[in-house]
Formats: structure tokens, C-alpha cells, sequence
């Protein structure tokens, strides 16, 4: 065989806290589809941007055609003929696909004007887009596209860059059947014209529908490498857990209470086909798990009253309650720590003591007149309290960690005596020491009698810390799981059951 | 905030001085006298525009209202013979109702304010001179409303009552801003309305608040100028005035992104902005260069302003690095 096309030699990259990539080390062959998986945070993405050149290697060598660079940049990366197919798409959905799969590289009209030559642009585009086989035309508005062709534009794009190398970050993840199965079709066209293709996914069907190889993350090492022949479900799913997940558990000092949220036939604006309904009781945390886009950031938007829901009723303590917005949800004592706390939880430029106090100012303010020295009394206490490392209240909060940003969200809450938390990803970008405390403050208020709904992707965090664990799958509850029941494997087929069952038959 | 206050504090000294060192008629009583009846004027409705300022929005339709509120509060007086008291609640009621509906426009329509506002500035001018079909409007011979006159005329030890209704407007308005929970809020949203939706906040009824203050102030305002004018030609009333009061704002630390400005920031900038028109007449440039004057400088103390802000960031970005450097081994050791 000849040489591989690219080589990573004992790459290892850590952020501060995490050791996010460890030794690893991978080599990729021409024309070889390499499948890349792993749980949320086993280091996948890590690893694709040191081939992207966005992060720095610590140490370790990537070669390319036997060249060695101790780390590359963008534009090496790009000139080497690697290319990305993003997970969010980086398309400007405002123009047209040619003008999208030629930015900034337009070819220019001769004279003195310097316009943009459409035929051009179509001339070198279109038989791109004929190559893939895909049903939309050169001058069609990206805003018009699907998800799925637009994941088609996006690989056009790469092949316009004479990719040799293309990195598809879970392309399937919101694709229909069909979409996937043309999408698999497309990866052996490119694979037989000598493309290779590294795919990260976590539907694993796919992974034995396309691949050559398996390569297997956890917790930034590699664990293991299935050849084409090893590459069974099981095989896979052994590699990737096999860990203790019961680390994270703390038990409850006692039984769950009676039934403190009741949602009944809930309906959400984004999900209006299916109605949701569950019930959280008092002392215990409900994990919510699925995958992403299942339809669970919406359901504790419509709960928290941020958007308003379809239809549905929601009784607290057995009566029902009406919320409009979120300030009756606030009324009610059902608090919301939302998924993106850069853009919904915190007001970045104040600082921690404005923070904390934001919802809550009347009780902090007399005649309309606010207190400081009473806001910032209660902000030290909760400082002290949830161990929030800055040095003042005063400090901006956009300065702090991420951990610490969120104990900020928290402490909004936590002074304002939570009957209902709602956590959406509580623990996401977090460092593991933060993650810890953070867990242990959620046991804490459950057993202080409050009903936590924690919504997470991280498996480890839904099955090391719930009590019990809810699935949700594309905008329906597909199961419920009680802890004897826990296991990723069990949280997986829930989650993904009717994907699998598509693409099955 | 405080330290950006201060600095256009520093740069209204240097130039007054440099102008009464030129012109020492600058420092005149009279002179004094008359630039605080303009700053009074003028930064009164400043005020107004800063708070829709830091909601994120802008009102351009406040020139135009001047011209139509001022045709209507004279008609009010002199066709309608309506007590002075009752024609000027009519005027900040009408005022805080046009606030009202742009603040309506913006929050439940989601329109942009320059949108709407704009559309004001068209409207407001057209209905204006409609009204008065193209002709001045003034009072009757021999009219004079006495306490009227001496609430927005008088002068009390020299010093003009707008200068000092102004400077009364403004401390409210800074407690309003500064200290109250309505502005926590309005800062909060104008920096992160999301966040500040997740906290629970009516962020609609805030904004529209913030509209309804400026038409209110503008009301207000306007009758201000109809004294001060005494005759209105509603095709030129009031023009650019809008201008004046962003202009106020953003001098004096508004940021148009929203969440950002202080009430003595806008009080220094209206003050600047009429010591700049004042220094045109004193120096004996022409006249016609006032805009041009006035433009140059807040492009400086704005270009200024951005400079010294990286200057403290890059400090504070070095000072933080140390104490992470100090902090990294400490945490080691645990």
C-alpha cells in the first residue's frame, strides 16, 4: 500500500481543567472512508480542529504526504486539501449556491470593471453540483435549500477546494432516511474517485454502512480501531463506554416527594405534531436525554414561558397555572438556567452582583430605588456560598469561567427559593472540577425539596446523576428509565430508536 | 463610566478656556447666560433621546415633532383660547402618545426603530405643515401668558429657568437611570434583551417606557422652543434637532449598540455641543462651518474615546495575565 495521505503522531492538546486530546495518534489512507466516534467530549471535535488548524497541537506531529508540521494553520490546512463540512453550516443563506461555493475566490469579468462573472462562477460550479448528483441548480437562493442540500453545497464547496481530505462533523444528525442514504451514496462516489473522507457521527448503523474504518474516542485517547470486518454495533458501543458512570451519583437522603410539576399535552410551536407530557416530583432530578434537536430545549422554553406553547396544561402542587411569559413563570418559582448562558443567561458586561440580582431587583430596592449595598450583600452570600471564584461582585461577569458564569446563573436562582429548576445543559463547556460542585449543588436542592428537570446530552452526566431519566426523540417522549434501568445502551435505543428502525428498513 | 464623564468634563475646560483666552467675551455674564439657555434648550430633550438611545433604538422624529407640537400648542393658546397649563398637558400627553406608538411599533410590530422613527420625521414635518398650510404660526398681538413666560423665559439671578428646569429633569432622570429599578432594567436590556427576558423581565413594556419618556420629554421641549422662537414656520422648526440630541448622546457616552451612556454623560455633551456653536460665533469663523465644527469634534471625541478604551483594556488584559500567572501555580500545588 502506498503511503498514507495523512498522519497524526501522539497529538495531545489540553484546555485548562481538561485534558481534551491525549496521544493520539491516526493515520488515513487514500480514498478511505474513517469513521471517528465517540461520546459528546471524547475529543473528536478537538481533534478536527488541530487538522483544520483553528487549535494548536500541545505537542505532537501531523503529517501530510509524509511532510512533518507540529501544528498548521488554516491556510496550510486548507492548501494541504483538507476541508470541512461543518456542523453548523457556514453558508451565507443571503446569495446563491455558486456565489457560496465561490466566496472569496469570484472570478472577475475582463475590462475595467472587475464584475463578477456569473458564467464562470456557473461553468466551474456546475459540474461540481452535477458530480453529486444533487437536485438544486447554480443560481438557486441558499435560503430556499434544505438542510440536506446545503450539507451537498458544503461538500461542493470542499471539492471546488480540490479536497483530498474531507471532515464531516455528524452530517447525518438532521437528515431524513433519505437525505442520509444519498448523503452515504455521495461518500462512496467521493471515496472511488480517491477522496478520503474522516466522518464523525454518532449514528453507528451508519458507520457500518460507509466506513473502512473505525477509530474509537474517550476521553481524548484513542481506545480502540475496528477494521471493516470488525465494524459491529456492539463492537463499538463496548469501545466506547466501559467506564464508571455510577462515579458521579449521589443518592438522596430521601424517597421523592409528591408530584410538584405536572405537564400535560404540551405543545410546542417548533413541534407541533407531537404533545409532551411528563411530571417532576419534589426531591428528585428528572434527566432529560436525546439527541440534539430532540425537541427538549423547546419544551422548557414553552414551560419557563419564553415561547409560548400550542396547547397543554401545566399544574404545579395539583393546580393548574397559566404562564405567558416567563415572568409568571418566575411568579410561580419555576426557574430556567438556560443552554446558551452567554446569550440567555447572563448580561455579560455587568457585573456578577448586577447579575444576580437582575431578576429579582424589587426585593433589593425600596420606592423603586435600588439597594446596592443590600444587592451586593446578597451577591458576597452567594458567592461564599456556591464558591464563585472572582475576587469582587463588582467583577464583569464575561470575565469569569465558564464554570464560574455558570454559578452566577445558579445564584440568580437559589436566592429566590426554586420550587421547579430547570437545567438545560447545566454542565456544558464546564471544567470537570466545576462540574463536580455543580452536581452536587443540584442534589443539594433536591434534597432540599426542589424538582430538578436537567436536561443534557452528555451521557454521562443523564445516567451518573439522574434519578430518573426521560428520552426524548425527534419532538415525542420515547421512554422513560428508572436507575436499575439506567445504561447507556438503554438511553441510546430511545433516543435513536426510530432513525435506526428508518434506516433498517 | 465615570472616568469617561470626567474626560469630556476636562475637554469642555480646555476648549472654554482656549475660547476665553481667545475671546474673552466667552466668560461675559451674558454670554454665560445666554449658552445655558441653549444648553438648557437643547439638552432637555438629549435627555429623552439617550434613554431610547440605550434601549438599543434611536428617535430621528423629535425635530419634526417640535414643529408640530408648536403649531398646535399656539393654536391651542390662540384659536381655542386655552388656559396655558391645560394647552401644555395637552402637548407632553400628545407627546407621550406618539412615544407610545413607536414604542408599540418597535416592541409588537418589530419594526426597527429607524424605521418607525423615521417615518415619524416625515410624517410629524407633513402633518405640521398641513396644519398651518405652509404659514407661520404665532401668537395674537398683544398675547403674553405671565407664568408661562416666566417658567421657560424668566431668569432668576441671571440664570435662565430652562438651565435650571434642565438640570432639575436631569437629576431625576439620572436617578430614574441610575439608581431605579426601571433603569437596571433598561441597561440590562439594551445590553442582552434575552437574557434580561429570561430573567423574568417585561422587556416590551421597558422599551416602550423608554419611548414614552423621550415623547414625553420632547412635549415638554417643545413648548420650551415655542417660547423661545415665538413664532413657528412649521417647514423649518425644529429641523435637525433630533440631530442635536443624538449627537448630546452619543458625546456623551451612548453607545447606539445599546446598554451603554450616563445622564451627566448626556448633560456634558449638550453642554459641549453648545459651547462648539458658541466658539463658531465668538471666533469669527463663519456661521455656515458650525456643522462642520460640530461634526469634526465628535468624530475626534469618539475616535478619542475608542483609543483610550483599548489603552485600559490592554492594561487590564496585562494586569489579569499576572494573576492568572501568579494563581496557576497556587492552584497546582492543591
Amino acid at each position: 500500500m502506498a503511503d498514507p495521505l495523512l498522519r497524526l503522531i501522539d497529538i495531545s492538546k489540553s484546555y485548562p481543567g481538561v485534558r481534551a486530546v491525549s496521544r493520539v495518534s491516526l493515520t488515513l489512507n487514500r480514498g478511505e472512508v474513517l469513521a471517528l466516534i465517540g461520546e459528546n467530549g471524547a475529543g473528536k471535535s478537538t481533534l478536527m480542529k488541530i487538522l483544520g488548524g483553528v487549535v494548536k497541537p500541545d505537542q505532537g506531529t501531523i503529517e501530510i504526504d509524509g511532510v512533518p508540521h507540529s501544528s498548521l494553520t488554516v491556510s496550510e490546512s486548507m492548501s494541504s486539501g483538507i476541508a470541512f463540512v461543518h456542523q453548523e453550516l457556514n453558508l451565507f443563506d443571503n446569495l446563491d449556491v455558486g456565489a457560496n461555493v465561490l466566496i472569496g475566490r469570484e472570478p472577475l469579468s475582463a475590462g475595467p470593471l472587475k464584475l463578477v462573472d456569473r458564467k464562470t462562477t456557473k461553468r466551474i460550479v456546475e459540474p461540481l453540483l452535477k458530480r453529486l448528483d444533487v437536485d438544486f441548480e447554480v443560481d438557486d437562493l441558499v435560503s430556499e435549500l434544505s438542510l440536506a442540500q446545503r450539507q451537498l453545497l458544503e461538500i461542493a464547496k470542499a471539492l471546488s477546494l480540490n479536497a483530498r481530505v474531507v471532515i464531516m462533523d455528524e452530517p447525518t444528525s438532521s437528515l431524513t432516511s433519505t437525505e442520509t442514504e444519498r448523503l452515504m451514496r455521495v461518500i462512496g462516489e467521493l471515496r472511488a474517485d480517491g477522496v478520503s473522507i474522516i466522518f464523525i457521527t454518532h449514528r453507528l448503523n451508519e458507520v457500518g454502512i460507509c466506513a473502512d474504518r473505525a477509530v474509537v474516542l474517550r476521553d481524548g485517547s484513542v481506545v480502540g480501531e475496528l477494521a471493516r470486518e470488525n465494524i459491529h454495533r456492539d463492537a463499538m458501543i463496548r469501545l466506547m463506554i466501559g467506564r464508571d458512570l455510577k462515579s458521579l451519583y449521589i443518592p438522596p437522603k430521601a424517597a421523592p416527594g409528591a408530584e410538584v410539576l405536572q405537564v400535560t399535552g404540551l405543545r410546542t410551536l417548533t413541534r407541533p405534531a407531537h404533545a409532551v407530557s411528563l411530571s417532576l416530583r419534589a426531591g428528585e432530578i428528572l434527566g432529560m436525554a436525546g439527541l440534539i434537536g430532540a425537541g427538549r430545549t423547546e419544551l422548557a422554553r414553552a414551560v419557563f414561558g419564553i415561547d409560548r406553547a400550542l396547547e397543554g396544561e401545566i399544574r404545579l402542587n395539583g393546580a393548574p397555572i397559566v404562564i405567558r411569559s416567563s415572568k409568571d413563570a418566575i411568579a410561580h418559582g419555576i426557574y430556567l438556567a438556560p443552554e446558551d448562558r452567554k446569550r440567555s443567561g447572563l448580561v455579560l458586561e455587568d457585573s456578577v452582583s448586577e447579575n444576580i440580582s437582575l431578576p429579582n431587583i424589587l426585593a433589593f430596592a425600596r420606592n423603586f430605588l435600588v439597594n446596592s449595598t443590600a444587592e451586593r450583600n446578597n451577591a458576597e452570600r452567594q458567592r461564599k456560598s456556591l464558591n464563585i471564584k472572582t475576587s469582587d461582585v463588582e467583577t464583569r461577569v464575561g470575565t469569569l469561567s465558564g464554570g464560574n458564569q455558570q454559578k452566577v446563573v445558579l445564584a440568580k436562582w437559589l436566592s429566590m427559593n426554586p420550587r421547579v429548576m430547570i437545567f438545560d445543559e447545566p454542565t456544558r463547556g464546564i471544567d470537570v472540577g466545576s462540574k463536580s460542585e455543580i452536581y452536587s449543588l443540584m442534589r443539594g436542592l433536591a434534597d432540599a425539596g426542589v424538582a430538578i428537570l436537567m436536561i443534557s446530552s452528555d451521557m454521562e452526566e443523564v445516567i451518573g446523576v439522574s434519578d430518573r431519566i426521560v428520552v426524548m426523540q425527534e419532538g415525542a417522549i420515547s421512554g422513560t428509565l428508572n436507575r436499575d434501568q439506567f445504561s447507556e445502551e438503554n438511553v441510546m435505543r430511545l433516543a435513536v430508536a426510530r432513525a435506526a428502525e428508518q434506516s433498517a428498513a | 463610566m465615570l472616568k469617561k464623564d470626567l474626560g469630556l468634563f476636562l475637554l469642555i475646560l480646555v476648549v472654554g478656556a482656549i475660547v476665553a483666552f481667545l475671546n474673552p467675551r466667552f466668560i461675559s455674564p451674558i454670554n454665560l447666560e445666554n449658552t445655558a439657555n441653549l444648553v438648557g434648550l437643547f439638552g432637555l430633550f438629549s435627555i429623552g433621546e439617550g434613554f431610547v438611545i440605550i434601549t438599543g433604538g434611536i428617535d430621528l422624529s423629535i425635530g419634526s415633532e417640535f414643529a408640530l407640537f408648536g403649531v398646535v400648542f399656539v393654536d391651542l393658546l390662540t384659536t381655542y383660547h386655552l388656559p396655558w397649563i391645560l394647552a401644555a398637558l395637552v402637548i407632553v400627553g400628545f407627546g407621550v402618545i406618539l412615544g407610545f406608538v413607536h414604542g408599540f411599533l418597535v416592541t409588537r410590530m418589530n419594526l426597527q426603530p429607524f424605521v418607525v422613527t423615521l417615518c415619524g420625521l416625515l410624517i410629524y414635518r407633513g402633518v405640521a405643515r398641513w396644519y398651518t398650510d405652509d404659514g407661520t404660526a404665532g401668537f395674537e398681538f398683544g398675547q403674553s401668558f405671565p407664568g408661562l413666560e416666566w417658567i421657560t423665559m424668566g431668569r432668576t439671578y441671571g440664570i435662565p429657568h430652562t438651565f435650571v428646569i434642565f438640570l432639575i429633569v436631569a437629576a431625576l432622570m439620572g436617578v430614574l437611570l441610575h439608581r431605579s429599578v426601571f433603569g437596571r432594567y433598561l441597561f440590562a436590556i439594551g445590553k442582552n434583551e434575552e437574557a434580561a427576558r429570561f430573567s423574568g423581565i417585561a422587556t416590551k413594556k421597558v422599551i416602550v417606557a423608554a419611548y414614552v419618556i423621550c415623547g414625553a420629554l420632547a412635549g415638554v421641549s417643545s413648548i420650551f422652543l415655542t417660547m423661545y422662537t415665538r413664532s413657528i414656520s412649521p417647514a423649518s422648526h425644529g429641523n435637525f434637532y433630533e440631530l442635536y440630541g443624538i449627537a448630546a448622546a452619543v458625546l456623551g457616552g451612548c453607545s447606539l449598540r445599546g446598554g451603554e451612556g450616563s445622564i451627566l454623560g448626556i448633560v456634558l455633551g449638550a453642554v459641549l455641543l453648545q459651547v462648539l456653536q458658541n466658539l463658531v460665533n465668538l471666533l469669527g469663523i463663519p456661521s455656515s462651518l458650525n456643522f462642520a465644527v460640530m461634526g469634526a469634534v465628535i468624530l475626534i471625541g469618539v475616535l478619542a474615546d475608542q483609543q483610550l478604551v483599548r489603552l485600559r483594556q490592554s492594561r487590564a488584559d496585562r494586569v489579569k495575565d499576572s494573576l492568572l500567572a501568579s494563581a496557576i501555580p497556587r492552584e497546582a500545588q492543591r
